[in-house]
């Protein structure tokens, strides 16, 4: 079912870094929030219409109904995502700036102009009214951000104890101009493997949040819509392949990458862009930056003559000033220098590090969450 | 806990890549014949194996991974009392993440969370202790780990005990590491020359903790940190000690590890802890070397509370060789299941599992038996 809630270009809101709202201060939502009665009513024009001003979404129908034209020959893109972050609000954003940020870059990574994006909501019972509009404050100062109109949406109330607060189920619709190819099976060797900014920053910004594990760090999540600067990207280079690093990382987004191309890709660690701030939390809690989580990032693989071309769009975008490349696509079979004994013979679709020292060692794909260590 | 992002400037003298090549080479002329020495700590494996250090080591010098994994060393029946202890409705138990996906017998705590067993993840037993103030059910902590965490462990009791909590009990198997490297050594089969010592017990324990491995059984060792630089440096130390038949105990990690340790937090684990005869997985029982809550605290011993028979000890799984990869006896990749049968995916030890076990930091970082051609290292 769908019930229409949100809609485009809302009024700019909050950053997401505290909850604050409109709405009387200690309300919370209940289980008639949930009904569909009344008091649902209430909230989504409240929460929701008050900040989403699409058309579509202001007819509340069972389907948001749209024109066509804006498909303009291309074809169309169309992502879904469910977040459960924990916690909801972390330095650099809030459950809502993530939801509608990792629809978009969904989209974007694609090749497509995001469009149209939805969302449905899961509220736990006792979930604060302020944090809720907090939270789509943000969702609204986000779909702003990257130009894209919220057009539908649901809200649900799960009994106290059954839910985590609030859980966001997003839709997305995105357009790819008509010519615009993209895939793993586009990398050749020689390609140039780029990437907009430092590692891990929403991972280590979002752990070092959580209950019991609380830590001060200057971290913040590089939570933001890319499509802007993916587009500049597009314009100035050919792009073979792309992809947000999100959860499990630029190793599992590259992984993945090498997988399908059937070829060996070698990173080096000199070049991966961290930030001591980031160094140093990792350090700490035994967690390696290559598998941690970022909603700001793109790795990109681009032919090595268009990388000039290529690194300038993507420095002249405020997202993008320390893109750099941090590896290469081998030709299959090659073996790098350093590359350990074991590592050898084995180099189909495999994804390579050559340390800092020298020797060339394979990444694997993580399982389960990263856990810092005991001792 | 502070991170200050200037502290750990990556590019620190302890991170320098090109200091760290140097000291490779210079590792290669001090070896004068073939040497084997034990890394004891996980996190001395984790490091080696992630910065490419393993793959740098000159022909000749074998570093094994020792008993310091917490998780790996725990004995599968423990593991089992631990699984059965979540099994009982009303109770939570709250553990360190690694411990979670360790297969026990029949399932592992992750296994029984989903059959509805509750089960925490938790950073710190003082975090249990938080948790057993703000719920009315019972919380039971497992409590793992070498002398690194038993203190904090005793500092989570002794503040149970302050709130007059009720509800906070400890299933202690919290272990002792010098006792465990005596065992190491009288094992003929190990073959091991030196070991590089945790910096982390060190800081505990200081330098005068682990000086019975020269002055009595002429093991030489070197305390180091973790950062490659300084991994290397101890290497150098041990393995000119190994060559020359010297054998010292050398605090290398003098930055954070001192003579006498940190009495403080032997203090706090004399004050709640007895030494008690332990079961170590792969090494077997140990005279002395684990710590059990003394008589006055059990009212905080989960065993006390809540008595569970003795689980009848289950063979291990067919083939795994955690024993003797504990023991340095055998490289992960040595063991016939190690990237087949068992994966990070699909463990069938715990050192597949642990973020401290040998073979996950193997796996992990690559340095795994080829299928085709080469062969491992
Ligand atoms: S590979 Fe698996 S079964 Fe073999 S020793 Fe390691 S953990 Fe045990």
């Amino acid at each position: 079912m769908t019930e229409p809630v949100n809609g485009g270009a809302g009024r700019p809101g909050g950053s997401g870094e505290a909850p604050a709202g409109s709405a009387p201060a200690g309300r919370r939502i209940g289980l008639s929030h949930g009904d569909g009665g009344l008091a649902t009513r209430r909230l989504v024009e409240e929460v929701f219409l008050s900040r989403f001003r699409h058309p579509a979404l202001h007819a509340l129908g069972d389907s948001a109904v749209l024109d066509w034209e804006a498909s303009r020959g291309g074809r169309l893109a169309f992502t879904t995502d469910a977040f459960v972050v924990e916690p909801a609000f972390f330095p650099g954003g809030d459950i809502g700036r993530l939801a509608v940020c990792g629809t978009v870059n969904d989209l974007a990574v694609a090749g497509a102009s995001p469009w149209l994006i939805s969302a449905a909501f899961v509220l736990e019972e006792g979930l604060p009214v302020s944090e809720l509009e907090s939270i789509a404050d943000s969702m609204a100062s986000a779909a702003e951000e990257a130009g894209v109109s919220l057009v539908a949406g649901d809200t649900k109330v799960v009994q106290h104890g059954r839910g985590d607060g609030c859980y966001i189920t997003t839709g997305g619709v995105g357009v790819i101009p008509p010519g615009l190819e993209l895939g793993p099976h586009l990398i050749r060797p020689g390609d140039l493997i780029l990437i907009n900014g430092g590692l891990g920053e929403h991972g280590l910004a979002v752990l070092s949040r959580r209950p019991g594990l609380a830590f001060d760090t200057p971290v913040k999540s590089d939570c933001a819509p890319l499509n802007g600067l993916i587009r500049a990207l597009l314009q100035a280079s050919r792009v073979r392949f792309m992809r947000d690093p999100t959860r499990g990382g630029v190793a599992t987004v590259l992984l993945e990458a090498a997988a399908a191309s059937g070829l060996p890709l070698l990173l080096e660690e000199e070049a991966l862009p961290v930030s001591p701030a980031v160094r140093a939390g990792v350090e700490v809690l035994g967690l390696d930056p290559l598998y941690l989580a970022n909603e700001g990032k793109v790795v990109a693989v681009v032919p090595a003559s268009e990388a000039d071309a290529a690194l300038s769009a993507l420095r002249g975008h405020p997202l993008g000033r320390e893109a750099c490349v941090i590896g290469r696509v081998l030709e299959a079979g090659e073996a790098p220098d350093g590359i350990s004994r074991g590592a050898r013979g084995r180099t189909g679709g495999v994804l390579l590090l050559r340390t800092a020292l020298g020797p060339v060692r394979r990444l694997s794909a993580f399982s389960g969450e990263p856990l810092p260590r005991i001792c | 806990m502070e991170l200050d992002a200037g502290g750990t400037p990556w590019l620190s003298r302890f991170k320098d890549p090109g200091l760290a090549r140097r000291l490779i080479a210079r590792l290669g002329r001090e070896l004068s014949r073939p040497v084997r020495v034990m890394e004891v700590c996980g996190t001395h494996t984790w490091s080696i194996s992630r910065s490419g250090i393993r793959g740098a080591l000159p022909e000749g010098l074998e570093l094994r991974s020792g008993p310091g994994c917490p998780v790996c060393v725990t004995d599968q029946t423990d593991l089992d009392r631990m699984i059965a202890l979540a099994g009982r409705p009303g109770l939570v138990v709250a553990s360190f993440g690694d411990m979670v996906r360790v297969p026990g017998s029949a399932m592992s705590l992750e296994e029984a969370r989903a059959l509805g067993a509750d089960v925490r993840v938790v950073y710190s037993p003082l975090d249990a202790v938080a948790l057993a103030g703000s719920t009315g059910s019972q919380v039971v902590f497992l409590g793992v780990g070498f002398e690194t965490t038993a203190p904090v462990a005793a500092l989570a009791v002794e503040e149970a005990a302050r709130r007059s909590l009720k509800n906070f009990s400890l299933f202690s198997r919290h272990k002792l590491l010098p006792p465990a490297l005596r065992a190491l050594i009288s094992d003929s089969r190990t073959r091991v020359e030196g070991f590089i010592l945790p910096g982390h017990v060190s800081t505990v324990l200081g330098r005068r903790g682990f000086d019975f491995l020269a002055s009595e059984l002429g093991v030489p060792a070197v305390i180091t940190g973790f950062d490659p630089v300084d991994i290397l440096l101890g290497l150098k130390e041990l393995v000119g000690m190994v060559c020359r038949g010297e054998a010292r105990v050398v605090n290398a990690y003098g930055r954070v590890v001192r003579e006498d340790g940190n009495p403080r937090a032997r203090a706090a684990m004399d004050r709640v802890f007895q030494p008690a005869d332990e079961l170590w997985r792969g090494l077997g029982p140990i005279p002395q070397s684990g710590l059990r809550l003394k008589p006055e605290f059990s009212p905080f011993d989960a065993e006390a509370r809540f008595p569970l028979p003795d689980p009848a000890p289950r063979p291990l799984p067919r083939g795994c060789s955690c024993g003797e990869v504990l023991k340095g006896i055998l490289a992960p990749a040595d063991c016939p299941l190690f990237g087949r049968a068992c994966t990070p995916e699909r463990p069938v030890g715990p050192c597949m599992v642990s973020s401290e076990g040998a073979c996950a930091a193997y796996y992990h970082y690559g340095w795994v038996p080829a299928r085709e051609g080469g062969e491992g290292r």
